[in-house]
């Protein structure tokens, strides 16, 4: 066992319990502070498959944008912290079976299949070839998908906008 | 070096950036004070030691010895875990500033920054927007209104200037083709400043940063006519000092990040032409690295003591309708630099 596996079973592990503490939290804001640390195990896991740069774009994204929404969601909803988040079990028969088959389906193929890895050199630095293949081989997806994003922003504006009366 | 001497040397570099950031801090407190006792034709505090020097360590006593109160209607854990996260981001952020050259100390060639992360800028913004957390955990877990309009406040002005913050960055990235604060730095030789080369963006990052350490004329988030003391109302003791230093420790790293990205770094200008020394030469260069970095932190606590607060509307105003349309000019002027001049 090398160092490199004892940090992947370290981030794989703050991933995993953290995630499992997520779902578990009666306190939803709790829930969101868990999941600060399933973020940042998994950017740990990108970091250490060499992909800095994205794992430094999980953080901004995710933790510094969509989980910092959720929180301003939680705090501007009046008395949501108060209520009680359901977490009974049932219908746990059909569950357990659903929940099973998808197991054996999943490790059956995990196990079967012949996985191709190729001994590759790590890059000192991702950012400029993945620069690089966005501007040129990807352009166009690259481009459609900003415009995507721009109408997620204006339709935003123009739902949350008053109307002039 | 083997894997024992390279820890060494970076706890031995962890150990001596901790102090100086605990040093500054406590002193910029004090030189605040003064200074704006200066500026409004006061004495400020003169008491303790020789004109005042022991203040900062009288401060730090005092708030030990305070009582340390949680309200009852806080949510317990994440009242005291919030002022914890913002001092860990203030104080982490700090690793990747160059303060000089490769120097060669015992044989040993060190980089005079903890680490040489080839993205370094990103990390930069990357903890910068973790910072907020803090801020927000605050304001919401005190169970008080005014601190969660606190809290708020400062998620909402931190998450709009982040914008205008990035795009101004991306005008440096541009001049350097590269994402390090070393290359950055490097690319800055001799009167290459970005500052001089891209003016807009200095202008824009530096407001940016003002937003983004929740400084005059942008303290909304503990505005006290309005707020009593915004996301800090219900913290005492030592959780109170911790907000404390983090804005403190927030105010010196974007003055260490002003002066990498726009002010050269640890550069002088044309100094190795002079034929001095490679020591004298290196201890010059991080002179002027702390030189430039106190004239930037000058000018912070000089801009707190004379300009009012703006409104919120104002704010978001400036944020959204000038400083982001102007960082965008800024990246095309600077684009365009290239094109024409083949940096």
């Amino acid at each position: 066992m090398t160092i490199y596996d004892i940090i992947f079973y370290l981030f794989a592990a703050i991933t995993v319990l953290s995630a499992f503490l997520v779902v578990t939290a009666k306190n939803i804001v709790h829930s969101a502070f868990y999941l600060l640390f399933t973020f940042f195990g998994v950017a740990g896991l990108y970091v250490l498959l060499g992909a800095d740069f994205i794992a430094i774009v999980q953080i901004m994204v995710y933790v510094g944008g969509i989980l910092i929404l959720l929180l301003f969601g939680v705090m501007l909803t009046n008395k949501i912290t108060s209520v009680e988040i359901k977490s009974g079990t049932i219908h746990v028969l059909p569950a357990v079976i659903g929940l099973g088959l998808f197991a054996a389906f999943v490790l059956s193929t995990m196990m079967t299949t012949k996985w191709k890895s190729n001994p590759a050199e790590l890059p000192f630095t991702t950012v400029y070839d993945l620069g690089y293949i966005l501007i040129n081989e990807y352009v166009l997806i690259f481009e459609l998908l900003g415009i995507l994003l721009l109408i997620a922003l204006i339709g935003a504006a123009s739902i949350a906008r008053k109307d002039k009366e | 070096m083997n894997i024992w001497e390279i820890i060494i040397i970076t706890v031995i570099k962890i150990g001596a950036i901790l102090t100086i950031m605990l040093l500054t801090v406590s002193y910029l407190v004090y030189f605040e004070r003064r200074i704006s006792a200066w500026i409004q034709s006061r004495l400020g505090p003169n008491r303790v030691g020789w004109e005042g020097i022991l203040q900062p360590f009288a401060d730090v006593f005092k708030l030990l010895l305070k009582e340390d109160i949680s309200p009852v209607a806080a949510n317990k854990f994440i009242h005291g875990l919030a002022p914890f996260i913002a001092v860990f981001v203030a104080f982490s952020t700090y690793a990747v500033i160059p303060i000089g050259p490769d120097v060669t100390i015992f044989g040993y060639s060190i980089q005079l920054v903890v680490a040489d992360v080839n993205i370094g800028v990103l990390y930069v913004l990357a903890l910068t927007s973790l910072g907020v957390y803090g801020l927000t955990f605050a304001g919401w877990s005190s169970g008080s209104k005014y601190s969660l309009l606190g809290g708020i406040r400062s998620s909402a002005q931190m998450i709009s200037y982040e914008v205008s913050m990035g795009f101004s960055v991306g005008g440096v990235l541009l001049m350097a083709g590269s994402l390090s604060p070393i290359a950055i730095v490097e690319a800055q030789y001799g009167w290459m400043w970005n500052a001089i080369v891209q003016p807009i963006g200095f202008i824009t990052f530096t407001v940016a940063a003002f937003a983004e350490t929740n400084r005059l004329p942008f303290d909304l988030p503990e505005a006290e006519p309005e707020l009593v003391g915004g996301y800090h109302t219900e913290y005492s003791s030592m959780k109170f000092a911790g907000f404390f230093l983090a804005e403190y420790a927030n105010m010196i790293i974007a003055a260490g990040m002003i002066v990498t990205l726009y002010l050269g770094g640890w550069q002088v200008p044309y100094i190795d032409k002079l034929g001095l020394g490679e020591i004298v030469t290196a201890l010059m260069q991080v002179g002027s690295f702390f030189v430039k970095m106190g004239a930037i932190l000058f000018f912070f606590i000089w801009v707190r003591w004379s300009i009012p607060r703006f409104r919120y509307d104002q704010l978001m105003n400036l944020g959204w309708k000038v400083m982001f349309p102007l960082s965008l000019i800024n990246i095309v002027w600077v684009a365009a630099l290239i094109m024409i001049f083949n940096l």
